[in-house]
């Protein structure tokens, strides 16, 4: 196989099976180093299977893999000695201290007694975590917990560093902080790889998304690219008048030959649009027919809507329990 | 921005540090997991609950129950029956080395451990050998109450010192079977089930507590053949100094099989797991 020194992963038809359940069905991914690669999808979808195998953590039953050139399972330790995972569960022990957890792993990965203690008061200190240094986990709250998971991810700043769903059930306040640490560690030189069932932090953090639904990549590419794959994008219309709705939906059905849809707010329309030049002359021809506009918006087409696109199904895990 | 300003403080300069340390030997990785075990028990002392309390109980309720119906007179039982009683206790303890494999691979931190570049079996050993500082314990539980109780072995301290050390090994080689379980069974609970199954017709068809002699033929046999029987026979002999080099020979024999079996084995499932 060729090696690529300028990808961080790559793969090939990866497949993994739990008993009669292809959760990953064939897997290919080219994951340029550098940046934040995101897995979008939901629940079951077969990213956590996917970045335990990257990891080492799972043999592949079929398709090949490498992480910086190494082959994940031949050269199992050579990708161990270059990558870190935290997963979605706490992946400290929760029984002993956040201190006691950072000298651990630091006395494993070889540092001396008092290089780790060092190295565990200055990641403290970076996770603003002084406070609770000499507290058992277990009493940590959420937001701590993911900090001393990430902190006990980068006591050897990894190459590549996987983050199983970094963000889920966290504060907003201590989502941002975890969207500080990422943005810092690529800034820093680490490629990371995340996966998310929210658009949102795929949209804010990724720059590149590989939207995986059942086991399969169902879509590649930036988040413009992903957006633009859909369509050209969604018009957002509010009128000054809810009556004069009815009227507004013929107008736009008439003019641009595409479903209208009628949003909760009595006020508000949108469509989906594939050719924008339409739009001009929808707003002279709703002015001729004296129906005020308070708000008028052509934006591309939410990740949501990407999700919604290409998969049938949106990427909420609600919506998407029973089909796991 | 509060958040941005966390950010910037000190995360950047804690990223900044890119050596890697030269790879731990899995000698010192195997230590730092024994480390590990010492935190555990610093931190939730009530799991020397087993290894303090049972044996005071097992030794307490044997002697003064049974004592005087089995030998006579519970002074002269004890004498007899508190190497068996080691045995048993230590026994028991060492399915806690599998339940507490089996509770950690539920958590995060058992991916967190394999995923490091380090030397697989040193959480293994390293957990075998924090378990070896409570069989110890209980070791010393049992010797200790039973000076007070009476127990006078006329090997001495070396003939106490020497069998506590065979019980280790034997102990030690054990735990490889429960650590295999532990890595197959699903939960601390069914864990739990079957090395009861296993545990107590072994410690109660020997002769911890009564002479085979005693004993139908058939179920005489079935001693005889017992490992844990072979055991209680060379810790008695080295306690009370008699010659016992055969029953020795047996039980290293059996442990060299255990470890020789159930080592490669445990790894394998060690290595495989999910």
């Amino acid at each position: 196989m060729k090696r690529h020194s300028a990808l961080a992963i790559e793969s090939h038809e990866l497949v993994k099976h739990f008993g009669k359940v292809r959760a990953v069905d064939g897997i290919n991914l080219a994951v340029p180093t550098g940046g934040v690669y995101g897995f979008l999808g939901p629940n079951g979808a077969g990213k956590t299977t996917t970045i335990r195998m990257l990891a080492t953590l799972l043999r592949p039953d079929s398709g090949t893999a490498r992480v910086f050139g190494h082959e994940i399972v031949r050269e199992a330790n050579a990708v161990r000695s270059r990558v870190s995972l935290t997963g979605q569960f706490a992946s400290v022990d929760e029984d002993l201290t956040g201190t006691e957890n950072l000298v651990l792993l630091a006395r494993l990965l070889g540092y001396s007694r008092s290089q780790a203690r060092a190295r565990a008061i200055e990641l403290l200190e970076a996770f603003d975590l002084v406070d609770a240094a000499r507290r058992q986990v277990k009493t940590y709250s959420g937001g701590m917990r993911r900090r001393i998971d990430i902190a006990a991810s980068i006591i050897v700043t990894p190459d590549l560093l996987f983050l199983d769903e970094p963000t889920s059930e966290l504060d907003p306040y201590s989502r941002n902080q975890v969207w500080d640490i990422v943005r810092t560690l690529v800034t820093e030189g680490t490629t990371v790889l995340l996966t998310t069932q929210h658009l949102e932090e795929a949209d804010q953090l990724a720059d590149r998304i590989a939207v995986i639904d059942h086991g399969r990549i169902v879509a590649e590419g930036t988040s413009g690219e992903l957006k633009a794959s859909v369509g050209s994008g969604t018009l957002h219309i509010r009128l000054r008048n809810p009556d004069h709705r009815p009227q507004a939906e013929q107008l736009l059905t008439l003019n641009l030959g595409v479903p209208v849809f009628l949003k909760s707010d009595p006020a508000e329309l949108s469509a989906h649009i594939s050719e924008p030049e339409r739009v001009t002359d929808l707003l002279s021809e709703l002015s001729r027919s004296d129906i005020p506009v308070i708000s008028f918006s052509f934006g591309q087409p939410s990740l949501d809507e990407v999700f919604l696109t290409l998969t049938g199904h949106h990427a909420t895990a609600d919506e998407n329990k029973g089909a796991v | 921005m509060e958040t941005q300003a966390f950010a910037e403080k000190g995360l950047r300069s804690a990223l900044s540090t890119h050596t890697r340390p030269p790879r731990s030997s899995p000698l010192s990785a195997s230590l730092i997991f024994w480390w590990r075990a010492m935190l555990k028990i610093k931190h939730i002392p009530e799991q020397m609950f087993d290894v303090t309390a049972s044996p005071i109980m097992f030794l307490l309720m044997f002697t003064y129950l049974f004592g005087g119906a089995l030998a006579g007179s519970t002074g002269e039982y004890l004498q007899f029956v508190l190497p068996g009683i080691l045995v048993m206790t230590v026994a028991f303890i060492t399915i806690y080395t599998g339940l507490g494999i089996n509770s950690d691979i539920k958590k995060g931190i058992f991916d967190r451990f394999r995923s490091l570049p380090i030397w697989q079996p040193a959480f293994l050993v390293g957990a075998l050998l924090g378990d070896t500082v409570r069989y110890t314990i209980a070791s010393v539980v049992v010797v200790v109450l039973g000076l007070i109780m009476g127990f006078r072995p006329d090997g001495g301290a070396v003939g106490v010192l020497l069998s506590v050390l065979l019980l280790l090994v034997f102990s030690f080689s054990l735990s490889w079977v429960w650590i295999a379980l532990g890595l197959v069974m699903r939960t601390p609970e069914s864990l739990m089930a079957v090395s009861m199954i296993i545990l107590f017709p072994l410690t109660f068809v020997s002769n911890v507590f009564v002479s085979p002699e005693t004993m139908p033929v058939w179920l005489e046999a079935l001693v005889d053949v017992n490992p844990i029987t072979y055991l209680v026979t060379a810790i008695r002999g080295l306690m009370f100094d008699t010659t016992v080099a055969k029953e020795i020979g047996w039980v290293l024999l059996t442990c060299a099989l255990l470890v020789t079996v159930f080592s490669p084995l445990t790894m394998y499932l060690y290595r495989k797991k999910r």
